[in-house]
This record gives C-alpha cells, sequence and structure tokens, in this order.
C-alpha cells in the first residue's frame, strides 16, 4: 500500500451524481430538455482509519446515492473518489474487484440482503471463495472465526436466513461483510429496520468491530441519536449537498446550521417536551427543481437577501467544523442569536 | 373542527365519570395448522375523554394487534377470544357488524403506518375524503366537497381546492399521512386510535405530523391511543403510558412516572438500550436486553420476560404476577425489581 501516514483512508472530492429520466417521444422532439434529477451535487468528505464517519439526513438528501458512488455501484457524473491514495473512479475491472474487497457495504434490510437458497455457512465464505481468499478446507475455519466475531453461536452456520431473527441476520450479514477483511465498511441504515433491544447489541458490535479491526466506518443513519451515539464525525446533509460537518459533539451541541438545528430539535425524546410549534415547515423540495441560491432557503427561518442568490460557501467555524450557511446563527437551548459580521 | 364535541350520538347517555374506553382482559389468539398463539394476553385499560394513551413495544409484542381489535380488525385467522371492550358503557364485542359500522370511522377514528396503502389509488383525494362525510354524516355532495376543503386546510395543506383532485401519488409521504388524518378526523371521532402514524416519515415531517395532532386533540378534547415503537415519540405526546412484551402488558401509568421511573426490568431494559443524544461523544457501550424477543407460539413459563431478565428469581419461572389494579397511577406486572422480592 502506497498511502502515507498522514493521508485519509478514503478521500471524496466534490462527488456529482445525476439521473435523468426519459421524456415521451413528444417531449424530445419538441426539444424538451431531459428532467435531470440531482441526487449528489458537490459531496467531498474524508474518512481516516480507525473514524466512524456519519452521515445524516432525511429521504432523498443523498446519503445512499453517496455511498453506492463511493464503491462505484452507480456511476459518479463528477468528482473523485481516493482509496488509500488509489483512484477508485478509473480503476478498472480488474482494480475495482480489488478495492471493493476492502470496501464493503451493509443494507438496511437483512431480510433482501441475504439469499434464502444459502446456509449461513455458504453465505459467509461465498465472498471469501470469490476472491479466492480461501481454499475448501479453511472455508469452516473462517465460518467459525467470523461467527465468533459477530457473537453468534456455531451451530447456526447451516441454518439458512428464514430461521434467523432479523438481528441474527443481519450479523451474518455483516460477518459476510467481514470476511473479506475490508478496510472500510459503508453501513446504510444498518440498524434502522432493528428493535431497539437488539439495534443497541448491533451498535455495541459495530463499535467494537472498528476499534477491534481498525476498520474506517462511514455510517448512514435518519436517526440522530444512532448516529450521536457511534460516529466521532459526522455530516449533515440536505437535498444532495452536505450543509454541516464536524466532530459530532460539536456539531450536536453547538450546531451552526438552521437545518442541523431542526433536525435537533424535531428529533423527540424522553427528557424534551414537545415543541409547540414544528422545528421545520414545509417539505424537502425536489431534486428536479434544486432553489435558486442556498437550497435550504425554502424553509429556513433565518433567510437574507444573498441566500436566494448566492450558494453559500463553507465557513469554519471551530477547528473542522464547517457550516454552508450565510448567516451561521448560534443556536442555545432554543434561543436565538445572529452573529454579527 | 371549531366547536367541541357536540355530535349527538345515541351513545352519549352515560355518566361523565366513566371512561370513554374501558378494556378488560382483552385476549386475541391466532391459530393455524401449525398451532395456536395468543398476540394479546388479558390486556386490560381505558380512556378517559381527553386523553393520550401511548402503547409501546417492539415488533410482535402485540400493540398494533390490540389496538386493530377495539374496532373488530383484527386480520384472519386472529380473533378476539376473551375480555370486553366497553365503550361509553357498550360492549363493542356483543355488536352486531352493523352497529359496529356506525362506530367505526364516526366515534373512532383510525389512522395507520402507511399512508400509501390506506388510500386508494384510483380516486382522487376529494372523493375519499367526500365519500366518508356522505357515508357517514350523510352531507350533501356540494356540504361534503366545502367541507372537504375545510378538513384539508385544517390538516395544513396548501392549496386545498386544487388538491382535492389530486390522486395519492401526486402526494409526499407526508402530505397522504395529513390527508388520513382529515379523513379521520372528518367526523369528529371522541377517540384516534393512531398506529404508528410517524413510523415512515421523517423526522421533521413527523415533528409537524405530531404538532397537528397535539393541535387537533387541544381543539376538540378527542382522546387517543398511540402506538409507536419510539419511546421518544411516546413520551412526548402521552398523558399515559403502557408496555406491552410478547402479547402482556407488564406496565402501565401516568408517562413521566413510567418513563422516569420504570417499574418493570422490561421497561428499564428498553430504555438503558435507546442511544441517548444528549449523551453525544461519551461513547460509553449502550446496556442491550440480553437475547431476543420470544416466539409467541412457543413462550417460557411463567413470566414472558424471564429468559431476559436481570432480576429473574425462582418464582419467576412459575408465576405470572397480575398487572397491579391496586395501584392505578403506576402499575407493573413484576414485584421483584425494587430488590425486595429477589
Amino acid at each position: 500500500m502506497k498511502s502515507g501516514k498522514g493521508s485519509p483512508l478514503l478521500e471524496v472530492r466534490d462527488l456529482s451524481k445525476y439521473f435523468f429520466t426519459k421524456r415521451t417521444v413528444l417531449k424530445s422532439i419538441r426539444g424538451k430538455p431531459q428532467p435531470r434529477l440531482v441526487a449528489l451535487d458537490g459531496v467531498s468528505m474524508t474518512l481516516n482509519r480507525n473514524e466512524t464517519l456519519g452521515l445524516v439526513g432525511e429521504s432523498g438528501s443523498g446519503k445512499s446515492t453517496t455511498a453506492r458512488c463511493i464503491v462505484r455501484l452507480h456511476e459518479p457524473d463528477k468528482g473523485s473518489v481516493l482509496f488509500e491514495g488509489r483512484d477508485v473512479l478509473s480503476a478498472g475491472a480488474e482494480e475495482i474487484r480489488k478495492i471493493r474487497r476492502e470496501m464493503q457495504l451493509i443494507y438496511q434490510d437483512p431480510y433482501t440482503s441475504l439469499n434464502p437458497r444459502l446456509t449461513v455457512r455458504a453465505a459467509i465464505s461465498e465472498p471469501a471463495r470469490v476472491h479466492r481468499l480461501v481454499d475448501h478446507a479453511g472455508e469452516s475455519d473462517l465460518v467459525e472465526e467470523l461467527l465468533l466475531r459477530v457473537s453468534l453461536p456455531v451451530t447456526v452456520a447451516d441454518l439458512r436466513p428464514r430461521a434467523l431473527s432479523g438481528g441474527q441476520r443481519q450479523r451474518v450479514a455483516i460477518a459476510r461483510a467481514l470476511s473479506l477483511r475490508p478496510k472500510v465498511i459503508i453501513a446504510d441504515e444498518a440498524v434502522s429496520a432493528l428493535d431497539v433491544s437488539i439495534q443497541a447489541q448491533m451498535l455495541n458490535l459495530f463499535d467494537e468491530l472498528c476499534k477491534g479491526l481498525g476498520l474506517g466506518m462511514i455510517f448512514i443513519a435518519h436517526q440522530l441519536s444512532v448516529i450521536a451515539h457511534i460516529s466521532q464525525r459526522v455530516a449533515i446533509m440536505y437535498l444532495g449537498r452536505i450543509v454541516e460537518t464536524g466532530p459530532t459533539p460539536e456539531v450536536f451541541l453547538r450546531p451552526r446550521h438552521p437545518y442541523t438545528d431542526a433536525l435537533l430539535k424535531a428529533h423527540p425524546t424522553i427528557e424534551s417536551q414537545r415543541n409547540r410549534t414544528p422545528a421545520l415547515s414545509g417539505e424537502i423540495p425536489s431534486p428536479y427543481a434544486i432553489p435558486r441560491g442556498c437550497r435550504f432557503n425554502t424553509r429556513c427561518r433565518y433567510t437574507e437577501n444573498r441566500c436566494f442568490s448566492e450558494d453559500p460557501p463553507p465557513v469554519e467555524v471551530s477547528p473542522g467544523h464547517y457550516s454552508w450557511c450565510h448567516v451561521l446563527p448560534e443556536f442555545s437551548s432554543g434561543m436565538v442569536t445572529k452573529k454579527t459580521g | 373542527m371549531k366547536q367541541s364535541m357536540t355530535v349527538e350520538s345515541p351513545l352519549l347517555k352515560v355518566s361523565g365519570e366513566s371512561p370513554l374506553l374501558k378494556v378488560d382482559d382483552l385476549t386475541v389468539g391466532f391459530a393455524d395448522r401449525r398451532g395456536f398463539l395468543l398476540a394479546a394476553n388479558r390486556v386490560s385499560f381505558s380512556v378517559p375523554k381527553d386523553h393520550t394513551l401511548g402503547v409501546v413495544g417492539e415488533s410482535g409484542c402485540g400493540k398494533s394487534v390490540t389496538l386493530r381489535s377495539l374496532l373488530g380488525l383484527v386480520p384472519y385467522p386472529g380473533e378476539v377470544i376473551a375480555g370486553s371492550i366497553m365503550w361509553m358503557g357498550r360492549d363493542l364485542r356483543t355488536l352486531s357488524k352493523k352497529e359496529l359500522e356506525r362506530i367505526r370511522g364516526k366515534d373512532i377514528s383510525m389512522i395507520f403506518q402507511d399512508p400509501t396503502s390506506c388510500l386508494n389509488p384510483v380516486f382522487s383525494v376529494g372523493d375519499q375524503i367526500t365519500e366518508m362525510l356522505r357515508m357517514k354524516l350523510h352531507m350533501s355532495r356540494q356540504k361534503a366537497f366545502n367541507r372537504a376543503v375545510e378538513l384539508l386546510d385544517r390538516v395544513g395543506i396548501p392549496s386545498p381546492k386544487q388538491r382535492l383532485a389530486d390522486y395519492p401519488h401526486q402526494l409526499s409521504g407526508g402530505m397522504r399521512q395529513r390527508v388520513m388524518i382529515a379523513i379521520a378526523i372528518a367526523s369528529q371521532p371522541k377517540l384516534l386510535l393512531a398506529d404508528e402514524p410517524t413510523t415512515a416519515l421523517d423526522v421533521t415531517i413527523q415533528d409537524q405530523i405530531l404538532s397537528l395532532l397535539a393541535e387537533i386533540r387541544e381543539e376538540t378534547g378527542m382522546s387517543m391511543i398511540l402506538v409507536s415503537h419510539d419511546v421518544g415519540v411516546v413520551a412526548q405526546n402521552a398523558d399515559e403510558v403502557a408496555v406491552m412484551y410478547a402479547g402482556w402488558l407488564v406496565e402501565r401509568g401516568a408517562a413521566r412516572e413510567v418513563l422516569h421511573g420504570p417499574r418493570h426490568p422490561y421497561t428499564q431494559g428498553l430504555l438503558n438500550a435507546i442511544p441517548k443524544i444528549d449523551q453525544v461523544g461519551q461513547r460509553n457501550p449502550l446496556v442491550p436486553i440480553q437475547g431476543q424477543p420470544p416466539n409467541l407460539a412457543n413462550l417460557p413459563q411463567g413470566c414472558p420476560f424471564q429468559p431476559r431478565c436481570p432480576f429473574v428469581n425462582e418464582r419467576c419461572y412459575s408465576v405470572l404476577m397480575e398487572l397491579d389494579r391496586q395501584e392505578p397511577e403506576h402499575g407493573s406486572t413484576c414485584p421483584f425489581m425494587d430488590g425486595e422480592g429477589a
């Protein structure tokens, strides 16, 4: 591996992805442009070794598209992805195979991500066999070792997924991802479908794995409490862009983007009282028609004139904490003070 | 929705003290070739006027089945096999289909988790609201149309007149749930049954919907049973909380009491397992509940929580304690958690 000491494990620069929907024949004859859905629009992030980066946002904010673009399940339209200094997007077929081995995705729904006809043993050892990491003899050692890692009894090895509970299936999916000894795990809503008591078991498992194996992890979730628990750094996404990023405690305790603040206020907890009025009115705009200027301006309470004309640049509000907002209000315990200058 | 509950109902001739709804020992069973299971087991609770009861529990604990059974909506092969559901002095279980039909959607309405599958895709939103108004309230076409516009406006849908012509697929998830709420409150029900009404929605939209429901409750004095897996949602919206596990109601009491001083090990475990947003950066491991929820067709002996319980003692293997009815404020089926019996 040619990566230098200081360089990040994964570096995403200016990633953009558009989807085009089909026109009717009539519309194409009339020269109407093909409708363009902006899924990602200039997303940049870095991931270091031993670090968990949380990605949060509402549905349609581009979290999953980011994950899929990083491993090239979607071909991004713009930008670059560097994995240990290697360019993922220009990698050839052989190279991308190697890269994908080291970056593994885990999906939300363990009911559909596992083949119902494969036993647990076959499901876990299949990727390693495909990549020729084990021979037939080494297979059961590998399966046993991985089952142990994810705290499943060895006896499940010969069961099929339908005999397992949701939590157990997700453990199998994790074991399968670990079978290739990846350096990066991208967990796309991996705990969202699970009940609270099982979710806690899984979060502890993810935490252990990252510490024990020194993995870098991108953890995608829509639940803020999950992100608060598991990630050291967080990126808040809205309509295909990152709007705020930084160390998780810093962003959650001292948010400097109105959207982050609204998400935090809307999150129901046992301790807090329900707000009298909703934290945020309106809905996320259509990705076919991104608003001009700041893309949050349709729902923001703090808009100024320039919010409707200029795209906000990132501002470093404290070390490593960036917000893409012109106004940069300061929020503390529900009180809002506007920063001057 | 401006005036409070003035709907004349033949059922309204009961004393003011008795609760709107009183459920006793409700038991729902499912039978198939492979066996028999109890999805709800001797569940008892009551809902007074102007009161919100939150029901929490994990998937398969029987919270949705309990809610559906109130209106006779348990899916086949399920069946209410015991208990009584007293609605303003009448047992809903003894009513004929026709009589129940009159209460359903009028005095008691229901909203569901997935508004996409509850709205008919081939009828416009307007058709579906006016259908309700014309069938249940016998309004004329014109009157129903005007009322539908009012209702859509009430639930916060912009330019309601235009939206009436829209079909469900033209609306977002949040808007569809608003339409569902509009249909549910059209007849000014006294009780709204809400089955995970915001689970499919984003957090900011969830916040909007819950605020809307709170506003409507405040205006009309409507009671609500809110079923949710999200303890935070229930904490912020319910006066009283009932916790269900494996078909049993294991703890019940005022929301603050139950959520800040749980008296059942399952409730305590559930609360400990939730990641807390205000503990950001502390990185303490969570305390999960060990093991898996039990199979309802094959429940453990004694207390259903016994195999996962940290406070277990020998009596738990044989006896299941009754929910303590002596303490209407806060009851639990577990007498051992305070360390007295253990």
